[in-house]
């Protein structure tokens, strides 16, 4: 098989705590998942013990429950709420500050930060996204400073999905669940009988290195048949399909279809698809001055298209409607996105559909638009 | 292709702004004025584009440049005061400073005109920028065809560079046709929306290219109206508005179906918008 097989190594559960340490000896700071209030949340690690020992999750349309497996699995869910763009690309920064004196201003940008971050657990669906915000953030003219300085260094150290979540679509949209590329180090958590292990692929000179002060072994062909096998298994559980390869079309040739208007009665415009989603890149600035006038500072944060703010120009909101606004984030999600940066904005995570509070799933919009597709009706 | 102007190397930090001097201050009409700045480096831009500009601790606006391409050290904007920011740079006055972040976007193809019959028409505020443009045909003059500007405000009172408007109409080989909404006695000019003005201008349908700033609503409807006298869509124009926060296709506020406004436009070609401008609230 492929060369990286040939390479592939196993390391046992103590070993991957090594491999913590040796991850934050070479001066990363490490982030992986952790339960906190009843869901898998990415933050600092110290060691094995924070991950999820023992966890799964249960999602559906508007639904997300923790739930004990009758094994000791440390990636045994599939994705929580939160993806890596809480960190790429923070919520909340501040671009810079400016200093009045008299008639004199000067601005003085943020710098951008010197962490080295190391992502731990991060799925093909996860990195398929991020190589997506690169496109959006680095990948053009303008570069945002502060995501390229924590991307150029960020450690990926993914996970195959031993999982599917019950709203989980990657391999409709092509974006997993094995992990293909765009990691320093890929496991496998092979779980059998009283025997936990990882297999361990690595992607980069900086994965190797790490492997290199980790105790470990070559893996035996049995065990890259079991990564094999735990990746079959999770590639045909998917929660969820979504026919993909025409949705630019569709889509941009239904834009009036009834739908929209169906679909705008159930949405609440909250954001929560737009702040789960771990592609969505839109954000808004925040001007302020201290009450003396004399200090300013730019703040970017999130922004999503489903506010009316977000369109607004002089005399009220472009998209004034819930129908326009649902309307505008599925069609550049699914559709005008492959135009705007060559390839579909969604990687079939499913978070939308489990945090949406009323349980909205976009692959049935998608269904229902292309089963009452106006122009497939004219054809017939 | 519509003329770009882009900074060779984009600055480091493209979210921050250079706080960068007034020079001059014109009020223009009630809610409109004119400011010129100072920038620190000469600032070559292509008529058509814009600046990201910071009134200090209110906030930023994307506004059009409508000065002359060919004075690089000196950027004018005509601005109409509709919100904060815009009321906040109305209070400016010579030697306060402004945050300037640009130029930005596509402009207006003034190298593909040449040699074309060219017609301009502005709505409202949408004369300034196209004043760049209108500039930049009279210094140019012998390369393009007949040329014709159309302009509309709301009143007599909310008309924009009016002595300049008065120097157009003396201009030889250039055609001017202004017309307002609603006038009083004193007005002797057009009433009405510039489309049916279309009419009295010389051009040659075959031969033209049209350059659209305004409302949308009147881009919508004079564009038709270009297309009804047989000019190409892809030899219409229209500079489009949208919400910005960045102007570096980062934020994703301007979006318009596939496009941003702030890097593919805010000058489309018609024919790639036309079936877009059709649906509202895109």
């Amino acid at each position: 098989m492929a060369k990286a097989d040939e390479a592939a190594a196993i390391i046992t559960a103590d070993g991957l705590q090594a491999l913590l340490l040796a991850i934050r000896a070479r001066g990363y700071r490490a982030i992986g998942p952790t339960v906190q209030n009843q869901a898998i949340v990415y933050d600092d690690i110290e060691s094995v013990d924070d991950l999820p020992r023992g966890w799964t999750d249960e999602q559906d349309g508007g639904r997300y429950r923790l739930a004990r497996r009758d094994d000791d699995a440390l990636f045994g869910y599939s994705v929580g709420p939160q993806s890596w763009k809480k960190f790429l690309h923070a919520p909340k920064l501040r671009l810079w500050t400016a200093e009045r004196d008299g008639e004199n201003a000067s601005v003085t940008p943020e710098p951008p930060p010197s962490d080295r971050l190391a992502f731990v657990g991060v799925r093909a669906c996860e990195i398929r996204a991020i190589e997506i915000q690169d496109r959006v953030l680095v990948g053009d003219l303008y570069v945002d400073p502060h995501y390229k300085a924590l991307r150029e260094r960020a450690l990926i150290v993914a996970v195959n999905c031993g999982k599917a979540g019950g709203t989980c679509f990657c391999v409709s949209m092509h974006a997993g669940p094995r992990v293909e590329q765009g990691f320093d180090l890929a496991l496998t958590e092979l779980l059998e009988g009283t025997e936990h292990i990882f297999l361990v692929e690595t992607g980069s000179d900086e994965g190797r290195a790490l492997l290199s002060q980790v105790p470990h072994r070559p893996a035996s062909s049995r065990e890259v048949e079991a990564r094999e096998a735990v990746i079959e298994h999770t590639a045909s559980s998917m929660g969820r399909e979504m026919r993909s390869d025409d949705l630019n079309e569709l889509l941009m040739s239904n834009l009036e279809h009834p739908r929209w208007d169906e679909v705008a009665t159930r949405c609440l415009s909250c954001t929560n698809c737009t702040l789960v989603c771990p592609t969505c890149f839109c954000t808004s600035v925040e001007d302020a001055s201290d009450l003396s006038g004399a200090r300013a500072e730019r703040w970017r944060r999130w922004d999503s298209c489903f506010t009316m703010d977000f369109s607004y120009i002089h005399g009220g909101s472009v998209r004034a409607s819930a129908k326009s606004r649902y309307r505008q984030w599925m069609t550049h999600k699914l559709a005008t996105w492959i135009d705007q940066f060559g390839s579909s904005g969604c990687v079939g995570c499913g978070r939308c559909i489990t945090w949406c509070p009323v349980g909205i799933d976009i692959t049935e919009e998608v269904r229902a638009i292309r089963g009452g597709d106006a122009c497939a009706e004219d054809m017939q | 292709m519509p003329q770009t102007l882009k900074a060779c190397t984009p600055p480091p930090y493209p979210m921050a702004p250079s706080m960068t001097p007034v020079t001059r201050f014109i009020r223009e009409s009630a809610e409109v004025f004119t400011f010129d700045l100072a920038p620190e480096r000469a600032t070559p831009f292509a008529p058509g584009q814009f600046n990201m500009l910071y009134a200090f601790g209110v906030g930023e606006i994307p506004i059009s440049i409508s000065g002359a391409a060919d004075a690089p050290d000196r950027l004018t904007h005509t601005i109409r005061a509709v919100g904060p920011v815009s009321a906040a740079l109305g209070r400016l006055k010579t030697g306060d400073q402004v945050g300037l972040r640009g130029p930005f976007g596509v402009g207006w193809p003034v190298e593909e005109a040449k040699g074309f019959d060219v017609l301009l028409i502005g709505g409202g505020i949408g004369l300034a920028p196209l004043r760049p443009a209108i500039y930049w045909l009279l210094r140019n003059r012998a390369a393009y065809g007949r040329v014709g500007v159309l302009y509309g405000a709301r009143t007599p009172d909310d008309l924009i560079f009016v002595s300049e408007l008065e120097e157009w109409r003396k201009t030889p080989d250039f055609q001017l046709r202004v017309a307002v909404e609603r006038a009083g006695p004193d007005w002797t000019g057009d009433v009405g929306y510039v489309t049916p003005l279309l009419s009295k201008l010389r051009y040659d349908p075959a031969d033209a290219i049209a350059m659209i700033c305004g409302p949308e609503v009147m881009i919508r409807a004079t564009a038709l109206a270009l297309e009804d006298a047989g000019i190409a869509d892809s030899r219409i124009f229209v500079s489009m508005e949208r919400n910005m926060k960045c102007a570096i296709g980062h934020c994703g506020h301007c979006q318009f179906g596939p496009l941003f406004i702030c890097k593919d436009g805010p000058v489309h070609r018609y024919d790639r918008v036309r079936d877009l401008l059709a649906y509202r609230e895109l």
